[in-house]
């Protein structure tokens, strides 16, 4: 049995349909990433696992148990933490840790050694008594996974947990996931950050709420996708515009100060892209080969896919 | 890990889980300073507005008057009004326009006016009328202040007959107020104050407590937990339910000791009713909790409630005079029932067996209200 297995899971709002038909399984242990742009269906998928909002078609089991009529079984066995803050800013540190202990039961000898572990593992031991409201917002993703686990889940669900955290704190969490992993927690976490899907074992692609990818980010980045060349250029918004419409171009794009452009043809690439900048009266500093990052073999799927819903 | 089996049927109540929830309700409660400020400051504010401003007594009525005759017997009959302490003279003219326009002017709210010849009249044993124009705006004083004025002349006329040796007319009114006898609008006014406090907080802190926890994203941490749904709404309401009753006490105290208004009737009783009502009020803001997205909207839900509550409840103005549709709609209004019970054993020294029919209603109205709330509380998660 996996820790989470999805059938046909469809969720509609109305017309919308949010998620549409989704079906994997997560593996025990793994870190599990899911990956989307913003509305593809991530937070909806997660709700569903969770038991916060019941699912208009297909299963889903987690821990084995239904997600539709065995809600109150998975909630004891299942962490969750959500993109938004969602302890108690006005309580202390203190104060929210025993609480949710409270609220999961944990109690006793075991309360004293989760509490000490959470303050050890979020480094919270000297901000006890402050309010959690107070604390930076990398101490408080801090904090709300140990309020997560503070009941040792099985199964731990981060619906973006690092939104909005700095790169140093991001690191520390992914850290502190991957130690949670290898104790045996299966971490189904979903993100928008592409430098973090690296840390994950497996990746699910979402798209307008559709599965349209799921393999490990080595396998993915291995996926034939067209060659990509990177170049530098003295002005690279008209490069990009110059570039989009010219003939053999598949994509162009920013990035960074260097324009990434995507080509239908290897051999001839570098002499088109050239081409097509002469043209704009535009001189190329450099043009590369580069091999294709998680976020051009993204793009190059959701662009196969139709395109995103927004952005 | 716990080793419960999930998805029993029937309501989960774990009393770890509701004792922490009570607890952290409590610390944010008394933590945060607006809910601090509505919790003391609305108890004080409501009580001195009620024990002091709010004043429905007819005392001190600004009087005009005019006195065309100016004889001892003109001028004795207005000391009769002043003496009486209901009327203060606050201007004296002997043009009629004067009149109307210290009534205009809102200089006076009553005006007497003493017709020449006055004195000739009743020496004569011709009955002389004097003219009193009362201000009508404000009907209620009108009102009373004409009943005041109407019992001053026919006493002061009796007096006069009698010293003339006439004799006294046969049938004379003499009116008593019971139960408040003084006829202070504070007795009245005061214990309700407790059912209108109850109501407010009952309402305010349960429908806003949890739609704040919906607006932050607490509430989504609380229900992938395994809290249940009865397990939140206690750990949400008994706090509440501890405040208002915490307010009753005080506000009965200030009640007794401040203003000095005795509880002549059973204190047990009240507190029985004040249980139930609090229950029934619970319920309301429970379910408000269920129809409002955000703050602002609960508050204008609350307030859609409680003015009407307030309005339809006797706390201001007496049922019995409100027209037969209106009086019918009261006994859907807890409020009003509560405050039955409230004056009935403040100023009446009512015991259980006289507004037991009071209670037996606030009891269904609590029953219902709460079944009607957690089911809609438990869809609406």
């Amino acid at each position: 049995m996996n820790p989470v297995e999805v059938e046909g899971l469809t969720r509609r709002f109305g017309d919308f349909t949010a998620v549409d038909g989704v079906t994997f399984r997560v593996r025990r242990g793994e870190i599990f990433g899911f990956l989307g742009p913003n509305g593809a269906g991530k937070t909806t998928t997660i709700k569903m696992l969770t038991g916060l909002l019941p699912p208009s078609e297909g299963t889903g089991r987690v821990a084995g148990l239904d997600v539709r009529a065995e809600r109150d079984g998975i909630r004891e066995r299942i962490g969750y933490m959500s993109q938004k803050f969602s302890l108690y800013a006005d309580l202390t540190v203190h104060e929210n840790i025993e609480l949710f202990a409270g609220l999961y039961g944990v109690v006793g000898t075991r309360y004293e050694e989760r509490r000490a572990w959470v303050l050890e593992m979020s480094e919270l031991a000297d901000a006890v008594d402050r309010l959690a409201g107070e604390l930076p917002l990398g101490w408080k993703q801090r904090l709300a996974l140990g309020c997560a686990t503070l009941h040792e889940p099985s199964i731990l669900f981060l619906d973006e947990p690092t939104s909005g955290v700095d790169p140093v704190a991001r690191r520390r969490f992914w850290d502190l996931i991957a130690a949670m992993s290898e104790a045996g927690t299966t971490v189904f976490v979903s993100t928008h950050y592409m430098e973090e899907a690296e840390y994950c074992h497996r990746l699910a692609l979402l798209n307008r709420g559709r599965l349209i990818a799921l393999d490990t980010p080595r396998a993915l980045r291995a996926r034939t996708v067209d060659p990509i060349f990177r170049l530098e250029t003295e002005d690279a918004p008209r490069a990009v515009q110059a570039l989009v419409h010219a003939p053999g171009m598949v994509e162009a794009a920013m990035y960074g100060r260097d324009v990434h452009v995507t080509v239908e043809n290897e051999t001839t690439g570098v002499d088109t892209v050239r081409a097509a900048l002469a043209g704009e009266g535009l001189s190329v500093a450099s043009i590369e080969r580069v091999e294709p990052s998680l976020e051009d073999v993204f793009t190059a799927l959701v662009r196969a896919e139709g395109g995103a819903v927004v952005g | 890990m716990s080793g419960r089996a999930g998805g029993g049927g029937g309501p989960r109540l774990n009393p770890l889980r509701v004792r922490r929830m009570d607890a952290k309700e409590i610390r944010q409660l008394f933590r945060d300073p607006k809910t601090k400020r509505i919790i003391f400051a609305a108890p004080i504010i409501q009580l001195l507005a009620f024990g002091y401003a709010v004043n429905t007594d007819v005392r001190n009525v600004a009087t005009a008057v005019v006195d065309h005759d100016r004889t001892a017997e003109s001028r004795a009959l207005v000391d009769a009004f002043t003496a009486s302490g209901y009327f203060r003279v606050v201007e004296r003219s002997d043009r009629p326009a004067d009149l109307a326009e210290a009534l205009d002017r809102g200089r006076a709210v009553v005006a007497l006016e003493i017709p020449a010849g006055y004195a000739a009249d009743l020496k004569a044993r011709r009955s002389p009328a004097v003219q009193l124009l009362a201000d009508g705006t404000n009907s209620n004083t009108a009102t009373v202040a004409q009943g005041y004025a109407g019992e001053i002349v026919q006493a002061y006329g009796a007096r006069l007959a009698a010293a003339a040796g006439g004799r006294r007319s046969g049938v004379e009114l003499r009116t008593r107020a019971w139960f408040n006898p003084s006829l202070e609008s504070r007795v009245y006014n005061v214990p309700a104050v407790i059912g209108v406090i109850v109501l407010m907080m009952c309402l305010m802190l349960t429908a806003l407590g949890i739609v704040r926890e919906r607006e932050v994203g607490t509430l989504e941490q609380l229900l992938v937990s395994p809290l249940s749904p009865a397990e939140l709404i206690l750990g949400k309401t008994i706090p509440v339910a501890g405040i208002a009753v915490l307010q009753i006490t005080l506000v009965t105290t200030v009640a007794l000791l401040w203003f000095g208004i005795p509880i002549t009737g059973s204190v047990p009783t009240l507190f029985v009713a004040a249980v139930l009502f609090i229950l029934a009020g619970l319920s309301v803001g429970l379910w408000i909790s269920t129809i409002s997205a955000t703050q602002q909207e609960a508050f204008l839900s609350m307030y859609l409630f409680i003015l009407p509550a307030i309005i339809l409840s006797g706390f201001l103005y007496p049922v019995h005079t409100m027209p037969d549709g209106f009086r019918y709609l009261t006994w859907l209004n807890p409020l009003r029932h509560f405050l039955d019970v409230v004056r009935a054993v403040f100023l009446k020294s009512a015991g259980f067996a006289d507004v037991w029919v009071s209670i037996a209603i606030l009891l269904a109205m609590a029953v219902a209200g709460l079944s009607f709330a957690t089911r809609r509380f438990r869809a609406a998660l």
